[in-house]
């Protein structure tokens, strides 16, 4: 991770960081809108800031909010959390073999570290896992790199929000912003067939199980995507993915 | 600026939100223990990155408070097309992505705030 020397002097550091700037003024928007949404709905500013600083989840702070409002028990927050951050689950089984070479503390920094642009950047910059010493320090750098601009720009956004909430209006709509960092990227992914049936069905997948609780239209989209996508890959006429 | 129905236990709360952002994200690589993925999960979750990012963008676009949207007097749409298409004329080249974001808020911004879609 980027406290590590041996990952901020690598080449690979720079590519992670170079891969997310584009995206950084997005994330970041959405940190100062997220910041801005905290303290509107009544939270302390402590409470806020650390928030922003420590959970790190844009999706699950939004979810806990009002159930602070509501004095929800502590329980049940952070069983919504961790519901919407199921996905974050799929993900790991998605990253773990690119991380296990490295001790557990390590393991779980990275993991804290890697939301979903970060993990998403990743796997299309390294789509297998290395299976040699060098591979490994240049993945584990360009992962550094890149969670190094995420963490930052979100962060530093949120507290900016926190601090700044009265002056900033949320009827302009800023937060958009976000909405599009995710949509470049989203463009950037498509690059077969089957993947633009991936995120089609996804996409209408998560409209239709919207009514879901926690988010969880966003699981039971990429499980169906994910199905119907593996199912079309054995028909002839669709070309598995070559390069995953 | 608190509200008094604020528990003492929110630090603690927010703590333990942390603790459940490193367990999610971590939640398959916490054990040391040796396991490999089946075959069929592994190319599956090939399509899992873009799955998860159009799961998350699609209804930020057509959605508004739970409800399908039925007008196509929205901003959002029209953002977010310039967006896309701005970083399909790029070909995705270079800083694409800021161009999208830059692109899509030129549109989206005089919309909302100019016209209220």
């Amino acid at each position: 991770m980027f406290f590590l020397k041996a990952h901020r002097r690598h080449p690979a550091f720079r590519d992670g960081f170079m891969d997310m700037l584009g995206a950084a003024p997005g994330i970041a928007a959405w940190g100062l809108m997220t910041g801005v949404a905290m303290v509107k709905s009544g939270m302390g500013t402590v409470d806020a800031l650390a928030m922003a600083l420590l959970v790190f989840a844009g999706s699950s702070q939004l979810a806990a909010i009002p159930l602070f409002i509501a004095a929800a028990p502590m329980w049940v927050i952070l069983a919504t959390a961790f519901c919407v951050n199921l996905r974050f689950v799929v993900f790991s089984a998605h990253l773990r073999n690119y991380l296990m070479h490295l001790p557990r503390w390590q393991r779980l920094i990275t993991g804290y570290f890697t939301a979903d642009l970060t993990y998403v950047l990743f796997v299309r910059a390294h789509p297998v896992p290395a299976d040699d010493a060098a591979g490994r320090a240049t993945q584990m750098a360009y992962l550094a790199g890149n969670a190094c601009i995420n963490w930052f720009s979100w962060v530093s956004a949120s507290l900016l929000g926190v601090a700044l909430a009265n002056f900033i209006p949320t009827a302009w709509g800023l937060g958009f912003a976000g909405v599009l960092a995710l949509t470049g990227i989203l463009c950037s992914l498509a690059s077969s067939r089957l993947r633009w049936v991936a995120g089609a069905v996804a996409g209408a997948v998560a409209v239709a199980a919207y009514a879901l609780p926690f988010k969880l239209n966003i699981l039971v989209a990429i499980a169906a995507a994910v199905m119907l996508c593996l199912s079309l890959e054995s028909r002839p006429a669709l070309a598995p993915e070559s390069q995953p | 600026m608190s509200l008094p129905l604020w528990s003492d236990d929110t630090l603690l709360t927010i703590v333990l939100m942390a603790v459940i952002t490193v367990v999610s994200r971590s939640f398959f690589f916490i054990s040391d223990a040796h396991w490999t993925l089946p075959r069929w999960a592994q190319r599956g979750l090939q399509y899992a990155p873009i799955a998860a990012l159009s799961a998350v963008v699609i209804p930020e676009l057509v959605m508004t408070q739970g409800v399908f949207i039925h007008t196509v007097l929205d901003a959002r749409l029209y953002g977010a097309v310039a967006g896309a298409a701005f970083f399909f004329w790029r070909k995705g080249v270079g800083n694409a992505v800021l161009g999208t974001i830059v692109c899509g808020m030129a549109v989206y911004l005089p919309l909302h705030i100019g016209l209220g879609w």
